[in-house]
Protein backbone atom coordinates (compact mmCIF):
# COMPACT_ATOMS: atom_id res chain seq x y z
CA UNK A 1 0.00 0.00 0.00
CA UNK A 2 1.30 3.45 -0.91
CA UNK A 3 2.29 5.61 2.05
CA UNK A 4 1.28 9.24 2.42
CA UNK A 5 3.81 11.68 0.94
CA UNK A 6 4.71 14.80 2.94
CA UNK A 7 4.27 17.86 0.79
CA UNK A 8 6.13 21.14 1.07
CA UNK A 9 5.61 23.52 2.94
CA UNK A 10 5.41 20.73 5.53
CA UNK A 11 8.33 21.64 7.82
CA UNK A 12 9.09 17.97 8.53
CA UNK A 13 10.74 17.77 5.09
CA UNK A 14 13.51 19.93 6.58
CA UNK A 15 14.40 17.24 9.14
CA UNK A 16 17.89 15.74 9.24
CA UNK A 17 17.49 11.96 8.99
CA UNK A 18 19.27 9.45 11.23
CA UNK A 19 21.45 6.55 10.05
CA UNK A 20 19.88 3.07 9.94
CA UNK A 21 21.42 0.79 12.56
CA UNK A 22 18.98 -2.12 12.63
CA UNK A 23 18.82 -4.27 9.49
CA UNK A 24 15.78 -6.29 10.47
CA UNK A 25 12.44 -7.47 9.06
CA UNK A 26 10.82 -4.13 9.99
CA UNK A 27 13.32 -2.38 7.72
CA UNK A 28 12.56 -4.77 4.85
CA UNK A 29 8.80 -4.29 5.35
CA UNK A 30 9.18 -0.52 5.34
CA UNK A 31 11.35 -0.54 2.20
CA UNK A 32 8.71 -2.64 0.41
CA UNK A 33 6.05 -0.06 1.28
CA UNK A 34 8.37 2.77 0.27
CA UNK A 35 8.97 1.08 -3.09
CA UNK A 36 5.23 0.75 -3.66
CA UNK A 37 4.87 4.45 -2.86
CA UNK A 38 7.61 5.39 -5.34
CA UNK A 39 6.01 3.30 -8.07
CA UNK A 40 2.52 4.67 -7.34
CA UNK A 41 3.63 8.24 -8.13
CA UNK A 42 3.43 9.18 -11.81
CA UNK A 43 6.91 9.11 -13.37
CA UNK A 44 8.67 8.71 -10.03
CA UNK A 45 12.25 7.42 -10.36
CA UNK A 46 13.18 7.77 -6.71
CA UNK A 47 12.01 8.29 -3.17
CA UNK A 48 13.59 8.97 0.21
CA UNK A 49 12.26 7.76 3.56
CA UNK A 50 11.74 11.28 4.99
CA UNK A 51 9.26 11.96 2.18
CA UNK A 52 6.87 9.60 3.97
CA UNK A 53 7.73 10.94 7.42
CA UNK A 54 10.33 8.30 8.38
CA UNK A 55 13.52 10.16 9.18
CA UNK A 56 16.06 7.47 8.42
CA UNK A 57 18.79 7.46 5.79
CA UNK A 58 17.05 5.27 3.21
CA UNK A 59 16.85 6.08 -0.50
CA UNK A 60 15.31 4.11 -3.35
CA UNK A 61 16.07 4.83 -7.01
CA UNK A 62 14.95 3.09 -10.19
CA UNK A 63 15.96 4.75 -13.45
CA UNK A 64 15.10 1.72 -15.58
CA UNK A 65 11.62 3.15 -16.07
CA UNK A 66 12.36 6.44 -17.84
CA UNK A 67 10.62 7.41 -21.09
CA UNK A 68 13.96 7.59 -22.86
CA UNK A 69 16.39 4.87 -21.68
CA UNK A 70 19.33 6.10 -19.59
CA UNK A 71 22.35 4.27 -18.13
CA UNK A 72 21.14 2.76 -14.85
CA UNK A 73 21.64 0.05 -12.24
CA UNK A 74 17.97 -0.93 -12.10
CA UNK A 75 16.24 -0.85 -8.72
CA UNK A 76 18.63 0.44 -6.04
CA UNK A 77 18.03 0.21 -2.31
CA UNK A 78 20.54 2.59 -0.70
CA UNK A 79 20.82 2.51 3.08
CA UNK A 80 23.09 5.11 4.73
CA UNK A 81 24.36 6.27 1.32
CA UNK A 82 27.44 8.47 0.99
CA UNK A 83 28.77 10.11 -2.15
CA UNK A 84 32.55 9.76 -2.03
CA UNK A 85 33.46 11.27 -5.42
CA UNK A 86 31.88 13.87 -7.70
CA UNK A 87 32.73 14.81 -11.26
CA UNK A 88 31.33 17.31 -13.75
CA UNK A 89 28.29 19.57 -13.47
CA UNK A 90 25.10 19.61 -15.45
CA UNK A 91 21.83 21.53 -15.38
CA UNK A 92 18.70 19.43 -15.42
CA UNK A 93 15.05 19.89 -14.71
CA UNK A 94 13.64 18.39 -11.53
CA UNK A 95 10.32 17.95 -9.88
CA UNK A 96 9.42 16.12 -6.69
CA UNK A 97 6.50 14.18 -5.27
CA UNK A 98 6.87 16.40 -2.20
CA UNK A 99 6.70 19.60 -4.28
CA UNK A 100 3.64 19.15 -6.51
CA UNK A 101 3.03 21.23 -9.61
CA UNK A 102 6.42 22.86 -9.84
CA UNK A 103 9.60 21.99 -11.70
CA UNK A 104 12.86 23.88 -11.94
CA UNK A 105 16.46 23.73 -13.09
CA UNK A 106 19.10 22.37 -10.73
CA UNK A 107 22.85 21.81 -11.14
CA UNK A 108 24.08 18.36 -10.13
CA UNK A 109 27.29 16.40 -10.50
CA UNK A 110 27.33 14.37 -13.73
CA UNK A 111 29.09 11.38 -12.26
CA UNK A 112 29.26 10.16 -8.67
CA UNK A 113 30.82 7.30 -6.79
CA UNK A 114 28.50 6.00 -4.13
CA UNK A 115 28.94 3.85 -1.05
CA UNK A 116 25.81 2.48 0.61
CA UNK A 117 24.54 -0.50 2.56
CA UNK A 118 21.98 -2.98 1.32
CA UNK A 119 19.02 -4.40 3.27
CA UNK A 120 21.34 -6.85 5.06
CA UNK A 121 23.82 -4.15 6.04
CA UNK A 122 26.43 -5.20 3.46
CA UNK A 123 28.46 -2.39 1.97
CA UNK A 124 28.12 -1.87 -1.77
CA UNK A 125 29.56 0.65 -4.19
CA UNK A 126 28.19 2.15 -7.39
CA UNK A 127 29.33 4.49 -10.12
CA UNK A 128 26.34 6.47 -11.37
CA UNK A 129 26.17 8.95 -14.22
CA UNK A 130 23.74 11.40 -15.79
CA UNK A 131 20.09 11.00 -14.93
CA UNK A 132 20.66 8.24 -12.39
CA UNK A 133 23.38 10.26 -10.65
CA UNK A 134 20.93 13.18 -10.56
CA UNK A 135 18.20 11.00 -9.06
CA UNK A 136 20.53 9.71 -6.33
CA UNK A 137 21.67 13.25 -5.45
CA UNK A 138 18.07 14.52 -5.42
CA UNK A 139 16.97 11.73 -3.06
CA UNK A 140 20.03 11.98 -0.82
CA UNK A 141 19.30 15.69 -0.36
CA UNK A 142 16.02 14.69 1.34
CA UNK A 143 18.09 12.89 4.02
CA UNK A 144 19.68 16.23 4.90
CA UNK A 145 16.40 18.14 4.86
CA UNK A 146 17.09 19.70 1.47
CA UNK A 147 14.64 20.02 -1.42
CA UNK A 148 15.50 20.82 -5.04
CA UNK A 149 13.98 24.22 -4.24
CA UNK A 150 17.14 24.83 -2.19
CA UNK A 151 19.29 24.38 -5.31
CA UNK A 152 17.31 26.15 -8.06
CA UNK A 153 19.22 28.09 -10.66
CA UNK A 154 17.89 30.47 -13.27
CA UNK A 155 18.36 29.69 -16.94
CA UNK A 156 20.96 32.43 -17.03
CA UNK A 157 23.14 30.12 -15.01
CA UNK A 158 22.99 27.37 -17.60
CA UNK A 159 26.47 26.12 -18.32
CA UNK A 160 26.21 26.75 -22.04
CA UNK A 161 29.83 27.92 -22.10
CA UNK A 162 30.92 24.33 -21.60
CA UNK A 163 30.22 23.77 -25.28
CA UNK A 164 32.87 26.35 -26.12
CA UNK A 165 35.38 24.63 -23.87
CA UNK A 166 34.59 21.26 -25.41
CA UNK A 167 34.92 22.64 -28.94
CA UNK A 168 38.26 24.16 -28.04
CA UNK A 169 39.39 20.94 -26.44
CA UNK A 170 38.47 18.99 -29.55
CA UNK A 171 40.35 21.37 -31.81
CA UNK A 172 43.43 21.53 -29.64
CA UNK A 173 46.09 18.89 -30.34
CA UNK A 174 46.84 16.64 -27.39
CA UNK A 175 49.67 17.99 -25.26
CA UNK A 176 51.08 14.72 -23.98
CA UNK B 1 -15.81 37.20 -7.42
CA UNK B 2 -12.01 37.17 -7.66
CA UNK B 3 -10.58 37.64 -11.16
CA UNK B 4 -7.08 37.18 -12.48
CA UNK B 5 -5.54 40.17 -14.20
CA UNK B 6 -2.30 40.61 -16.12
CA UNK B 7 -0.56 43.75 -14.98
CA UNK B 8 2.24 45.13 -17.14
CA UNK B 9 4.45 47.96 -15.89
CA UNK B 10 7.39 49.48 -17.73
CA UNK B 11 9.56 52.46 -16.93
CA UNK B 12 13.05 53.72 -16.19
CA UNK B 13 14.75 51.39 -13.77
CA UNK B 14 15.45 52.46 -10.22
CA UNK B 15 15.77 50.64 -6.91
CA UNK B 16 12.55 49.84 -5.02
CA UNK B 17 10.09 49.42 -7.90
CA UNK B 18 9.08 45.85 -7.03
CA UNK B 19 8.69 46.60 -3.34
CA UNK B 20 6.50 49.65 -3.89
CA UNK B 21 4.30 48.10 -6.58
CA UNK B 22 3.70 44.87 -4.69
CA UNK B 23 3.11 46.76 -1.47
CA UNK B 24 0.37 48.82 -3.17
CA UNK B 25 -1.20 45.63 -4.55
CA UNK B 26 -1.07 43.95 -1.15
CA UNK B 27 -2.70 46.97 0.54
CA UNK B 28 -5.51 46.84 -2.03
CA UNK B 29 -6.16 43.16 -1.25
CA UNK B 30 -4.50 41.80 -4.40
CA UNK B 31 -3.04 38.31 -4.50
CA UNK B 32 0.06 37.78 -6.65
CA UNK B 33 0.61 34.84 -9.00
CA UNK B 34 3.29 34.06 -11.56
CA UNK B 35 5.48 36.92 -12.67
CA UNK B 36 8.35 37.89 -14.91
CA UNK B 37 10.25 40.98 -13.85
CA UNK B 38 13.53 42.10 -15.34
CA UNK B 39 15.69 44.99 -16.40
CA UNK B 40 15.81 45.49 -20.18
CA UNK B 41 17.80 48.33 -21.69
CA UNK B 42 17.76 50.46 -18.55
CA UNK B 43 14.02 49.96 -18.14
CA UNK B 44 12.41 47.79 -15.56
CA UNK B 45 9.65 45.57 -16.90
CA UNK B 46 7.01 43.77 -14.87
CA UNK B 47 4.49 41.23 -16.10
CA UNK B 48 2.53 40.05 -13.15
CA UNK B 49 -0.58 37.95 -12.53
CA UNK B 50 -2.74 39.61 -9.91
CA UNK B 51 -5.89 38.14 -8.42
CA UNK B 52 -8.26 40.84 -7.31
CA UNK B 53 -11.75 41.10 -5.88
CA UNK B 54 -13.33 43.73 -8.05
CA UNK B 55 -13.30 45.21 -11.49
CA UNK B 56 -10.44 46.53 -13.58
CA UNK B 57 -10.86 50.26 -12.77
CA UNK B 58 -10.57 49.56 -9.04
CA UNK B 59 -7.33 47.61 -9.50
CA UNK B 60 -5.95 50.23 -11.84
CA UNK B 61 -6.75 52.92 -9.26
CA UNK B 62 -4.82 50.95 -6.64
CA UNK B 63 -1.68 50.81 -8.80
CA UNK B 64 -1.93 54.21 -10.50
CA UNK B 65 -0.51 56.41 -7.69
CA UNK B 66 2.64 54.31 -7.25
CA UNK B 67 3.06 53.88 -11.02
CA UNK B 68 2.82 57.62 -11.48
CA UNK B 69 5.25 58.30 -8.67
CA UNK B 70 7.77 55.88 -10.24
CA UNK B 71 7.14 56.94 -13.83
CA UNK B 72 5.85 53.53 -14.93
CA UNK B 73 3.45 52.89 -17.81
CA UNK B 74 0.54 50.64 -16.85
CA UNK B 75 -1.27 48.10 -18.93
CA UNK B 76 -3.92 45.98 -17.28
CA UNK B 77 -6.08 43.17 -18.72
CA UNK B 78 -8.52 40.71 -17.23
CA UNK B 79 -7.29 37.25 -18.26
CA UNK B 80 -8.89 33.85 -18.68
CA UNK B 81 -5.93 31.97 -17.25
CA UNK B 82 -5.15 30.98 -13.73
CA UNK B 83 -2.37 29.32 -11.75
CA UNK B 84 -1.09 25.80 -12.39
CA UNK B 85 -1.39 25.94 -16.15
CA UNK B 86 2.34 25.62 -16.85
CA UNK B 87 3.41 23.36 -19.69
CA UNK B 88 6.50 21.26 -19.14
CA UNK B 89 9.31 22.11 -21.55
CA UNK B 90 10.96 19.06 -23.12
CA UNK B 91 13.68 20.86 -25.03
CA UNK B 92 16.21 23.61 -24.29
CA UNK B 93 17.85 25.50 -27.16
CA UNK B 94 20.71 27.97 -27.14
CA UNK B 95 21.65 29.92 -30.25
CA UNK B 96 24.40 32.50 -30.36
CA UNK B 97 26.52 34.22 -32.92
CA UNK B 98 27.54 37.52 -34.45
CA UNK B 99 24.51 39.82 -34.37
CA UNK B 100 22.84 39.95 -37.79
CA UNK B 101 19.56 41.48 -38.90
CA UNK B 102 16.72 38.96 -38.90
CA UNK B 103 18.49 36.26 -36.93
CA UNK B 104 15.69 35.85 -34.36
CA UNK B 105 13.04 35.72 -37.08
CA UNK B 106 14.96 33.08 -39.01
CA UNK B 107 15.72 30.92 -35.98
CA UNK B 108 12.25 31.07 -34.46
CA UNK B 109 10.61 30.79 -37.88
CA UNK B 110 12.49 27.59 -38.65
CA UNK B 111 11.77 26.22 -35.18
CA UNK B 112 8.06 27.08 -35.36
CA UNK B 113 7.78 25.28 -38.68
CA UNK B 114 9.48 22.27 -37.11
CA UNK B 115 6.87 22.15 -34.35
CA UNK B 116 8.44 24.14 -31.49
CA UNK B 117 6.08 25.72 -29.01
CA UNK B 118 8.15 28.37 -27.18
CA UNK B 119 7.35 28.48 -23.47
CA UNK B 120 10.17 30.74 -22.37
CA UNK B 121 12.64 32.87 -24.30
CA UNK B 122 15.45 35.07 -23.12
CA UNK B 123 17.69 36.93 -25.46
CA UNK B 124 20.56 39.30 -24.99
CA UNK B 125 23.12 41.24 -26.95
CA UNK B 126 26.71 41.09 -25.76
CA UNK B 127 30.06 42.09 -27.17
CA UNK B 128 31.02 45.59 -28.22
CA UNK B 129 29.14 48.16 -30.29
CA UNK B 130 31.18 47.41 -33.40
CA UNK B 131 31.14 43.63 -32.89
CA UNK B 132 27.94 42.67 -31.09
CA UNK B 133 26.83 39.08 -30.62
CA UNK B 134 23.32 37.86 -30.07
CA UNK B 135 22.28 35.11 -27.72
CA UNK B 136 18.94 33.31 -27.59
CA UNK B 137 17.95 30.91 -24.87
CA UNK B 138 14.70 29.05 -25.40
CA UNK B 139 12.78 26.41 -23.49
CA UNK B 140 9.87 24.84 -25.27
CA UNK B 141 7.76 21.89 -26.22
CA UNK B 142 8.71 19.90 -29.32
CA UNK B 143 5.34 18.95 -30.78
CA UNK B 144 6.92 17.03 -33.69
CA UNK B 145 9.86 15.58 -31.79
CA UNK B 146 13.37 16.91 -31.31
CA UNK B 147 14.86 15.49 -34.54
CA UNK B 148 12.79 17.94 -36.59
CA UNK B 149 14.06 20.81 -34.44
CA UNK B 150 17.66 19.68 -34.69
CA UNK B 151 17.40 19.52 -38.49
CA UNK B 152 15.90 23.01 -38.61
CA UNK B 153 18.58 24.36 -36.27
CA UNK B 154 21.41 22.78 -38.25
CA UNK B 155 20.13 24.48 -41.41
CA UNK B 156 19.99 27.87 -39.67
CA UNK B 157 23.43 27.28 -38.17
CA UNK B 158 24.91 26.66 -41.61
CA UNK B 159 23.07 29.53 -43.30
CA UNK B 160 23.73 32.12 -40.59
CA UNK B 161 27.00 30.90 -39.13
CA UNK B 162 25.60 30.74 -35.60
CA UNK B 163 26.33 28.26 -32.83
CA UNK B 164 23.34 26.14 -31.87
CA UNK B 165 22.80 23.72 -29.08
CA UNK B 166 19.72 21.62 -28.48
CA UNK B 167 19.29 19.52 -25.38
CA UNK B 168 16.31 17.45 -24.44
CA UNK B 169 14.85 17.95 -20.99
CA UNK B 170 13.90 14.81 -19.14
CA UNK B 171 12.30 16.12 -15.97
CA UNK B 172 13.28 14.04 -12.97
CA UNK B 173 10.52 13.34 -10.46
CA UNK B 174 11.86 12.06 -7.18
Amino acid sequence: MALEILKYPDERLKTLSEPVTLFDQALRDFVRELEQTMRAGPGGVGIAAPQVGRFQRIVLVDCSVTRKPVPNHGYLVLINPEVTQWEGMEVGREGCMSVPDYTGNVIRAERIHLVAQDLDGNTQEFDCEGFEARAVQHEMDHLDGLLFLDRLVSRRNDLFRRKVYQTQAKNTPAQD
Amino acid sequence: MRHWYMLTLVGNDRPGIVARVTSALFSAGGNLGEASMMRLGGNFTIMLMVQFEGERPALEAAVAPVAEALGLHIHLDAIEGQLHEQMEPDVRITVYGADRAGIVARVTGALAEAGLHILDLESDVGGSDDAPFYLLHIEGHAANGVEALQTALDQVARADGVEVRLRTIETLVG
